[in-house]
């Protein structure tokens, strides 16, 4: 739910330029999963901040709770455990929820104007009530993040705090993370924070650290520190090289343009076709033949 | 009177009430479906009640849609197999279209137009109702795959664009050859429409008449 107006880049299934003449500073919020607990405080803060409460569930013999992305859990520690040496066991975690792509496959899928907007600061934000409960956005995001609520058929999904962020706070996560993993700021500074981490990172052995801000999207406003940037399928199948689907791309893009002038100039053959040479009628001669 | 004794019959009652059915579903599919498709047609989900009712409306209209149209293909399959005079038929399309066809072969109850029409919709329809059946939220599209359900929509789009250019070329025959919408409204075409169109058709009707 958005308190900006005037600074949006992308507007959902608009195909006219959106007000965009404020100039806002790209955002980025940083998650170091090298000094994540686990702790879940930026789950609680979450639900605290979006008054969002998810139906408690059942304990699976894992930690993550719940299990999975909700429409109303918009973020999830995924906790992996991962052996890449023997006997040398490593706990990845990793906070899941909406990477706020640069270049949104939800936003590029959706069908209703106005449903999905990207701020200027990068912000890929839902507005739930121009949202009609299709499901396009699932089937748009390579990260399999937003969820459609049983309650009212709207889609869900971390806002980054928009209405915090516009005011000139912090997402809600980033102000509960007691050790620090999350930090929020201009994408500049988290990148520059980053590389920092992850010279210390590969100091301390981790030579494949590196920073996830995948091109394939057009870089995201979450990014990760991971001590394994190789292999960033680890943390619980992190896509290595995200990107929207070639059918998606497809589906959205000349098919859209294509498809609609194709009926429109089969429909003016068609008139243009009658003006020419005019109907065809059984002549005269034939009909009284019969007579 | 000589009015009646100059008409054929065409059409049952109960083949144009399901040919009705199928026509005003498709087109309320059609304009409910292009309102979802591209944003030049979004205005159109206004007709169903807003986007919302537009997409909680198509899918159930797309089902009455596919179990009518079940019952045209039964009612029609046995008249649009492809024959040799049909073929023969089609190389005079080109003098079809412009009005100055002589001597054409003698085409059945339908000329390989209509059961072009017939075929591709025997095969688009059931595409459709499968990949909509996939990507139908709230109720299906949970059991599916993400990846699926990409391939679903994208299936989607394409069959409808297949189905919506097939239906403006039947609309517009139908409308350029005079004497044919009385067919679908009324059951009945003129003989001299049955024999000039329709040969073959009227051969045998005749002779079933006589017999």
């Amino acid at each position: 739910m958005a308190l900006q107006s005037l600074d949006i880049q992308r507007v959902s299934a608009t195909t006219t330029p959106p007000p965009g003449v404020r100039q806002t500073i790209e955002v980025a919020k940083l998650i170091d999963v090298s000094k994540c607990i686990g702790c879940k405080a930026c789950q609680a803060a979450c639900m605290e901040w979006n008054d969002i409460r998810d139906e408690i569930g059942s304990n699976a013999g894992i930690y993550d709770n719940p299990r999975d992305l909700t429409a109303d859990s918009w973020t999830v520690m995924r906790f992996s455990e991962v052996e890449l040496e023997k006997d040398k066991l490593e706990w990845l975690i990793r906070k899941d929820g909406c990477m706020h792509c640069a270049d949104p496959g939800c936003l590029k899928a959706c069908p209703a104007p106005g449903a999905i907007v990207q701020y200027s600061n990068g912000i890929v934000d839902f507005h739930e009530e121009a949202c009609i409960g299709c499901g396009y956005c699932i089937a748009g995001c390579p990260f399999n993040v937003p969820r459609i609520s049983k309650k009212d058929n709207k889609a869900y999904k971390c806002t980054l705090c928009s209405d915090r962020v516009g005011v000139g706070m912090e997402p809600a996560c980033v102000k509960s993370c007691p050790t620090g993993a999350l930090v929020f700021g201009s994408k500049a500074d988290m990148i520059e924070h980053a590389a920092e981490r992850v010279v210390d990172l590969k100091e301390r052995g981790y030579s494949n650290a590196g920073l996830y801000d995948p091109k394939g999207v057009g870089g995201t406003h979450v990014m990760y520190v991971l001590q394994h940037a190789d292999q960033p399928e680890l943390y619980h199948g992190l896509p290595k090289d995200p990107s929207i689907s070639p059918m998606v791309a497809l589906w959205k893009g000349v098919t859209k343009p294509l498809m609609s002038l194709g009926i429109g100039l089969v429909a003016l053959a068609g008139f243009f076709h009658f003006i020419k040479v005019g109907p065809n009628e059984v002549e005269e001669e034939s009909e009284s033949e019969l007579h | 009177m000589s009015i009646k004794t100059n008409l054929v019959v065409r059409y049952s009652a109960n083949e144009r009430m399901n040919h009705w059915l199928v026509a005003i579903t498709f087109i309320m599919l059609a304009l409910s479906g292009l309102a979802l498709f591209h944003p030049a047609f979004y205005f159109l989900s206004n007709l169903f009640g807003g986007g919302p009712w537009s997409r909680i409306l198509h899918p159930f209209i797309g089902v009455v849609m596919f179990v009518s149209f079940l019952g045209l293909i039964v009612k029609f399959w046995g008249h649009n197999y492809i024959t040799n005079a049909d073929r023969e038929w089609q190389k005079h399309l080109g003098e079809i279209m412009a009005n100055k066809a002589r001597n054409l072969p003698e085409v059945g109850k339908y000329n390989i137009g209509q059961k072009y029409l017939f075929w591709s919709l025997v095969v688009v329809v059931p595409m459709l109702m499968l990949s909509g059946f996939i990507v139908w939220r709230p109720y299906f599209a949970p059991f599916f795959s993400i990846s699926i359900i990409r391939l679903a929509v994208l299936i989607h789009a394409l069959a409808a664009f297949i189905a919506i250019v097939a239906i403006i070329v039947h609309v517009y025959a139908a409308i350029w050859t005079k004497g044919s919408i009385r067919a679908m409204t009324r059951g009945t075409v003129t003989t001299a429409w049955a024999k000039h169109h329709h040969p073959a058709w009227y051969k045998e009707i005749s002779k079933d008449a006589k017999l």
